[in-house]
Formats: structure tokens, C-alpha cells, sequence
């Protein structure tokens, strides 16, 4: 898949994002500040790989759902939550992608450096802050989406099924 | 002698798991410091990661190599022989190195623990080779990427040690361990502090027309069309313009990997004893995928089958593979 214009696109004027953003930042504030903290407990070793990039802003943007992310590995105070694209708060490293390639890094299933090359996977700001994110999270057994998927049981087990399967058939095309 | 050893990247704990489980014979890494040559932020072992890691291997029955490939600054070796002491405390059972004076301490004070001389110390020919092998006991050579296989024939027949080559990852044909290129733009010595292109010094410039610009302190050193695939924004692989080249070419080397699979039988044949795997970089997914298709490929050669491997594309450089200069010398 190619970079091209796609991501520029949804950068641009959508009414329905625009509309849907903000509730669903609201909406989606008590989950996500529940999967950091779960996270920040089980893996603490991710922070000492951060080494000064614990208090480093990053916006982890999956181009194709209303709106983005923004993450502070702070171990003491670690912060995830959804924000308006159109209103990105002040951040130093951005990385973009679509949901499903993003979803595949943290599934453990796609290799960073693969999909950089593919331009399926953009990085702005400081590259440092996002090497070192990428290392970190790489370190963890297993993979944080699964990890992710356990903290909402059966329904979030399911979803994790869903989304490998529908990552395996992307795999497929793509080697075929 | 084993046929075949499968020498595999491990950039974190995890990766080494991920190595070993895979099938990896041997699994290499660093400590998170500068006597290793990917001394990358977030990358590498603690001393407990490394003694914990050693302990999986070996339970497993994989060996661990400790790399400190670097060149220590003259007068400040004592970070290189800590590394070494602590290496051999944990057990870990070959020490990789390229600088004389680390070899010299090492062969010294720790002479049951094996040398395998650093494709970092561009030991291409026999004389050289031996050498090192007659100085400091080196038991391996890492073979720099610059010889064809005919050239590696000659050279097992002429020294008195294994022969490791590299077979799938980066592409580096610099003169390893002499190359300078990222000190002239960072201040930063590939081999000295361990990093080519710090990423604290990289910076990716997106444009109006979904372009990027990867730049190295300030300098543009390629630039990617929107739909172009991308590589490292190293200097040997940045394109430029020239005079003869107003277009911009690559003047050093391409962004593409090394994919030997299908001269597996023949690297064998010549009498290369280890295969090794770059990427320490990398993340778990790569190290899973390589070493699991490779694991499969040696055992099928040494079953008297044929290797099949394929599905690798997708994880090299720039979307490109080659032989380079084990098939010919003029790949490019």
C-alpha cells in the first residue's frame, strides 16, 4: 500500500469527523485512561527503555477513524486519550498511520521498519522520542493489543479475533 | 563442526526470546551502551536483562554472543573490558569484537571464552585473517559483504578458523568499521560511539505533494516521491545531485537488502560454517518471520531438500533485495 495522498486527505474539512470527534473523545476518556494505566502496571520496564522520552508528547494518529491520540508514557501519571485531529494538542513526535497498520505494530504482527519503508506508516518530530516508544513497546512479551483485548474480557477478545482475522486476509492479498 | 549455525538478531530481551523460539542456533546482542554497533535508543540489555536472556538460551539449548564490535577512544577502554568482565561473569559463550586492544583483553584474561572477530574490523583477506586468529585466538571471522563466493572458497581453504557471512539484512558495503560518514554531518562516530545516523539527528520533512525529506542534522539526504518506498536515512544510502547526475542518484549504495537464501547450498559448499541474520534493530515480528523461514531453509538443506523461502520482500530495505557482491561483483 502506498503513502499517496490518503493521509492528507483526512486531514482536510470532514463534517461528519468533525461532528463525531469531540463526543467521541468524551465517550472513549474513561476506557483509555483504564488500558494506560493497566498497561503502565504490567509492563513497567517500557519506561526505563523510554529513558528521557517519559514526559515526551506523541500523537498517535490512525488516519481512518474521526480522531487521534495523544500519549504521555509518564510512568507516574501516564496519559492516552482521544483528541479532535483538527485540534491536536502540543506534542513532540506524531505517528501516523492507518488503524490497521497501527493496530498490526502493537499486535506484534508488523515490523516498524517494514512499514516505514512501505510508507504505510508516517513519523514527524523527533525521531528519537519515536524509535525509543518503538523499542519500548517491542520489548513487551506477548503483544499490547492482546494485552489490551484482556482488559475487556469475552467482547474484548472477540474484537482482538476480528481484527487478526481481518489483518491475516490483508497479509494474504498482499502475498499473493 | 555444526552445518549450517543460524546466527540471529535479538535487540531486546524479547526478540531473543523470540529468536530462540524460532529456531535461532545462536542469538547476538548488546549491552545498552557504546560497545556495541546498534547502540539505538530504547534498544539493548541491562546486565540482568543479559543474564536472564543467557539463562533462556541456554536452557533452550541456543548460544549467546555478546558484540562489542566498537572501537574504544584511545584512553577509554575501561566501559569495553567492563563489558567484557561482565559478559563473562553471566556466561555468555563468544565475545564479538573488532578492536585489537579489546581482543588482546579478552584472549588474555578470559582465553576459555571464544573470539569471533567483527565483520567491524574488515578482515577480508587471508593474511589478515590469520592474524587474528595467531595474535588473540579468534576462532571465527564475520566476512565483510564484499566478496563473492569463489573469493570465500579461497579464502576457508587459507585460514585457520570458522567463517560466519552475512545472509539476509542490511546491505553495508562501506569499508566496515573505517566508515565516517555519519561523523562528518552528527559529531557521532559509527565506530566509536556505535550509531550511524543517531535518530536524534534524523528528521523526517513531510510536503505539500506527501513527499518526505529524510534529513541527518539539518541535511537533506533523500527524498521519497509520494509513492515511493523508502530506506535508512543513512548517508551511504541518500541520493544526491551531481553534475553528470542533476536528477539525483545514489552515489554510494541503495536502499536494499541482502537476501541470500538461494545461495544457501553453495555458501555451505564453500565451507562457511555460520549464517548470519542482521537486524538487531528490528522488531520481534521481523526477527520471527527471518529466523523462522532461514530455520526452515537449513533444515531442508540438511535434509537434502530444497529451500523454499519467499515472503521476505515485504521486510527489506526499500522493498528490494539483491545478492550483491556473493553473486557478482557487479550488482550495481
Amino acid at each position: 500500500m502506498a503513502y499517496s495522498h490518503k493521509h492528507e486527505v483526512l486531514n482536510k474539512a470532514n463534517p461528519l469527523t468533525d461532528l463525531t470527534a469531540p463526543a467521541l473523545t468524551v465517550l472513549l476518556a474513561p476506557l483509555l485512561g483504564r488500558v494506560v494505566k493497566s498497561l503502565s502496571r504490567k509492563h513497567p520496564a517500557i519506561f526505563e527503555r523510554l529513558g528521557p522520552h517519559t514526559k515526551t508528547g506523541y500523537i498517535i494518529d490512525p488516519t481512518n477513524l474521526p480522531f487521534a491520540l495523544f500519549l504521555q508514557p509518564d510512568p507516574e501519571r501516564p496519559v492516552l486519550r482521544a483528541v479532535a485531529r483538527r485540534a491536536l494538542p502540543a506534542h513532540e513526535a506524531l505517528i501516523r498511520g492507518s488503524f490497521d497498520t497501527l493496530f498490526e505494530l502493537i499486535d506484534a504482527d508488523a515490523d516498524g521498519d517494514a512499514v516505514f519503508f512501505s510508507r504505510d506508516l508516517i513519523i514527524e518530530g523527533n525521531t528519537e522520542a519515536v524509535v525509543s516508544l518503538r523499542n519500548a513497546l517491542d520489548d513487551v512479551d506477548g503483544s499490547i493489543a492482546a494485552d489490551t483485548a484482556d482488559l475487556f474480557g469475552p467482547p474484548g477478545r472477540l474484537a482482538l479475533g476480528f481484527l487478526r482475522s481481518r489483518a491475516d486476509a490483508r497479509s494474504q492479498r498482499s502475498s499473493t | 563442526m555444526t552445518l549450517a549455525e543460524l546466527v540471529c538478531p535479538a535487540g531486546t530481551p524479547a526478540a531473543l526470546r523470540t529468536a530462540v523460539d524460532a529456531g535461532a542456533d545462536t542469538v547476538y546482542c548488546g549491552f545498552r551502551n557504546a560497545t556495541n554497533a546498534r547502540n539505538f535508543p530504547g534498544l539493548n540489555f541491562s546486565t540482568d536483562e543479559l543474564a536472564t536472556a543467557v539463562a533462556y538460551a541456554h536452557a533452550k539449548g541456543s548460544k549467546v554472543l555478546l558484540a562489542l564490535n566498537t572501537y574504544p577512544p584511545a584512553g577509554q577502554v575501561d566501559l569495553w573490558r567492563e563489558a567484557a568482565d561482565t559478559g563473562a561473569r553471566i556466561g555468555v559463550d563468544a565475545f564479538i569484537v573488532a578492536d585489537m586492544g579489546v581482543a588482546r583483553y579478552i584472549a588474555t584474561k578470559y582465553p576459555e571464552i571464544r573470539l569471533h572477530l567483527s565483520v567491524q574490523a574488515a578482515a577480508s583477506s587471508p593474511e589478515a585473517i590469520r592474524y587474528y586468529c595467531e595474535s588473540f585466538g579468534v576462532k571465527r571471522v564475520v566476512l565483510p559483504r564484499i566478496l563473492t563466493i569463489p573469493e570465500i572458497r579461497r579464502i576457508a581453504q587459507e585460514i585457520p578458523c570458522e567463517i560466519e557471512t552475512f545472509i539476509f539484512g542490511n546491505h553495508g558495503l562501506m569499508v566496515e568499521g573505517r566508515c565516517s560518514l555519519t561523523n562528518y554531518v552528527t559529531g557521532l562516530s559509527t565506530n566509536m560511539d556505535g550509531v550511524c545516523s543517531p535518530a536524534a539527528d534524523v528528521e523526517y520533512r513531510r510536503e505539500g505533494d506527501g513527499a518526505v525529506s529524510s534529513c541527518l542534522s539539518g541535511y537533506v539526504i533523500d527524498r521519497f516521491g509520494p509513492d515511493e518506498m523508502a530506506g535508512y536515512p543513512t548517508i551511504c544510502k541518500g541520493r544526491y545531485q551531481a553534475p553528470h547526475r542533476p536528477e539525483g542518484y545514489y552515489a554510494f549504495e541503495e536502499p536494499v537488502s541482502l537476501n541470500l537464501a538461494r545461495l544457501l547450498p553453495e555458501l555451505i559448499d564453500a565451507g562457511v560454517h555460520a549464517f548470519k541474520i542482521e537486524g538487531r534493530q528490528r522488531s520481534k515480528s521481523y526477527v520471527r518471520n527471518v529466523v523462522s523461514a532461514f530455520r526452515n531453509a537449513v533444515d531442508d538443506i540438511r535434509a537434502g531438500r530444497e529451500a523454499n523461502i519467499a515472503g521476505l520482500l515485504q521486510l527489506t530495505e526499500g522493498g528490494r533485495e539483491t545478492q550483491g557482491a556473493f553473486e557478482t561483483k557487479k550488482w550495481r
